[in-house]
């Protein structure tokens, strides 16, 4: 009896703290939705005026572009350098194993705002003109080590014997990565991807200190959110909200496609 | 098999040999993996540190990077007449609190994670990370919208004829609610990993045997479920150390936190040595604190169990 009290407060609990999480995004679709410049609730008059603008609008159709590019190549770079870190994480046994393991946590466990600073001040240093590109680098930085985990994480259920049973049947070390390694590491570098695109979107500390005259969507709002409130900014907002949403379910649903197709 | 190996030694000697030369490489394939992460976090992780460094012995108000050393910039932090303690101790006490309250926030949600929740787990830890893909710009302006005067709470409290909902932005106290919940989800997943380490073999095991439930709490579950735990914590503790965007978008400024400090000397007062002198100041207790409780932990068990 008691123990299915425990059980329904457990769950009471989690449900109240999901609701606290995603209150202030409704409230920011809320604000995208009311007709006058200025929030007050309950809204008076609903419109899609300021969604219209934001659409229209040509400066925020580049800054979307750039957090755009940004978020791409991170990804590509990221999911390639992180594959082999994680097999040197959990996969391979070797000498300095123990002490990369730790290494590659410190990014992680970093303020980004210091970060972001340290890496103006080195771009700084050896004359390297900030634009979205020096961006790129500045996020890898902080989301490979967050990739490498992700697929560490499929690496070590990887039975190995079956890399060497490959070799055995006389493969080659590419046919073997392409053949065997690859497929099975797939989950997880699936969700390496849909983690490094959606973090190097989201992020705003790095993309402060790195992007010089060029701006991605965090920056644009904390823009305006300090100066110049326009509804503008929760449109925006919300819309980069549902573009995160609808990329990660579609992500979600192709893997699980994908395991379906591997497992019948 | 031994009259096939007898008949063809030199067959069986080549058999060995590539399978000799798999095993010498398969100690260095592994570094050869990690080079290029090791190489990206050199250039992008400890040069810049270094940079830093470089910054923080040149002399104050110039951009003379290792051309110049001075130690008057770490003169002036350790003036006791300097501000910048204030925000140190603003900065360290708000992450302690942050962390005291999300420990007990996180603590049942991981645990449901892992014995109550069963096939929605999965679908509850997803709710959790989403936040994570959203720019805590947005999410901490949503929080003004609901707080501000005539915003949803306000609005709604007024609409329903009461007298309006209280004035807490602006306040450090709000500036502690914004980070514990932006940072909730580095809790609550190296909680959850913490706990999935405990045997549900040893907890019924414990029970069959009489055990009661809080002798079984602290006895099995805190101890196994530690490393998870204490890496939640000091994930939250040195990201809230760093974190300013909650004390500027909910705090209004109303204190001022060590990283801000560190803003404020790079783009107001243009004192890049300054500012690099205070941010190895905070690298450094980060960093002390970081690999300390690092040098404790074994990652392969923590990640490697499934």
């Amino acid at each position: 009896m008691e123990h299915r009290r425990t059980k329904a407060a457990i769950w009471a609990w989690t449900l109240f703290v999901l609701v606290a999480i995603y209150l202030p995004i409704v409230c920011g679709a809320l604000a995208s939705f009311n007709k006058s410049r200025y929030f007050g609730f309950p809204i008076r008059t609903y419109a899609t005026e300021w969604w219209q603008k934001t659409l229209d609008s040509i400066e925020i159709g580049m800054i979307v572009k750039t957090s755009i590019s940004i978020a791409l190549l991170v990804t590509v770079f990221s999911v390639v350098i992180a594959t082999f870190g994680a097999l040197a994480f959990a996969r391979y046994e070797w000498k300095g194993r123990k002490l990369y393991q730790k290494l590659i946590l410190l990014p992680i466990f970093f303020p980004q705002p210091v970060l972001g600073l340290a890496m103006l001040l080195g771009f700084n240093a050896v004359g390297i003109q900030t634009s979205w590109m020096t961006a790129v680098f500045a996020h890898m930085v902080w989301i490979v080590p967050v990739v490498t985990l992700i697929i560490a994480i499929q690496v070590y259920g990887f039975d190995a014997s079956l890399e060497e049973a490959a070799y055995d049947l006389g493969c080659s070390r590419i046919q073997v990565f392409r053949e065997v390694t690859l497929p099975l590491l797939w989950p997880g570098i699936w969700s390496g991807m849909l983690f490094a695109f959606l973090l190097s979107w989201s992020n705003f500390p790095l993309s402060l200190y790195t992007t010089g005259a060029d701006s991605t969507i965090p920056e644009w709002l904390y823009a305006k959110m300090v100066a110049g409130y326009t509804p503008m900014v929760p449109a925006l907002g919300t819309m980069a909200t549902l573009g995160a949403a609808a990329l990660l379910l579609a992500g979600g649903l192709v893997g699980i496609l994908a395991r379906r197709r591997a497992a019948a | 098999m031994a009259d096939l190996a007898i008949a063809h030694p030199e067959r069986q000697a080549a058999a060995e040999s590539p399978a000799q030369l798999r095993q010498d490489r398969l100690l260095s394939v592994g570094a050869r993996c990690a080079l290029p992460v090791a190489l990206l976090l050199g250039i992008g992780f400890l040069a810049p540190l270094v940079a830093i460094l470089g910054y923080a012995f040149a002399t104050p108000r110039s951009f003379d990077v290792f051309s110049s050393f001075t130690l008057a910039n770490f003169a002036t932090l350790f003036d006791p007449a300097n501000t910048v303690w204030l925000s140190f101790f603003w900065s360290c006490g708000l992450a302690l609190f942050t962390v005291a309250i999300l420990a007990v926030v996180a603590y049942p949600i991981a645990y449901g994670l892992n014995m109550v929740f069963g096939r929605w787990s999965a679908l509850i830890s997803v709710l959790f990370v989403f936040p994570l893909f959203v720019s805590e710009n947005v999410r901490l302006y949503g929080w003004v919208l609901f707080y501000i005067r005539n915003g949803v709470l306000d609005g709604s409290l007024k609409w329903l004829g009461l007298p309006g909902g209280p004035e807490v932005l602006y306040t450090p106290g709000i500036t502690l609610f914004g980070m514990v919940y932006t940072y909730l989800p580095f809790m609550l997943f190296p909680m959850t990993l913490g706990l999935a380490l405990v045997p549900r073999d040893l907890v019924d095991a414990a029970r069959d045997l009489g055990a009661g439930r809080l002798f079984i709490w602290r006895e099995i579950e805190l101890p196994l479920a530690m490393p998870g735990i204490l890496i939640g914590m000091l994930l939250t503790f040195v990201l809230a150390i760093g974190a300013t965007a909650e004390a500027k978008i909910l705090g209004g400024q109303s204190i001022i936190v060590i990283s801000h400090d560190i803003e404020i000397a790079f783009t107001y007062s243009q004192n890049w040595p300054l500012g690099s002198a205070l941010a190895v100041v905070v690298t450094f207790f980060i960093g002390a604190l970081t690999l300390f409780a690092l040098s404790k932990l074994d990652l392969d068990r923590m990640l490697g169990k499934r």
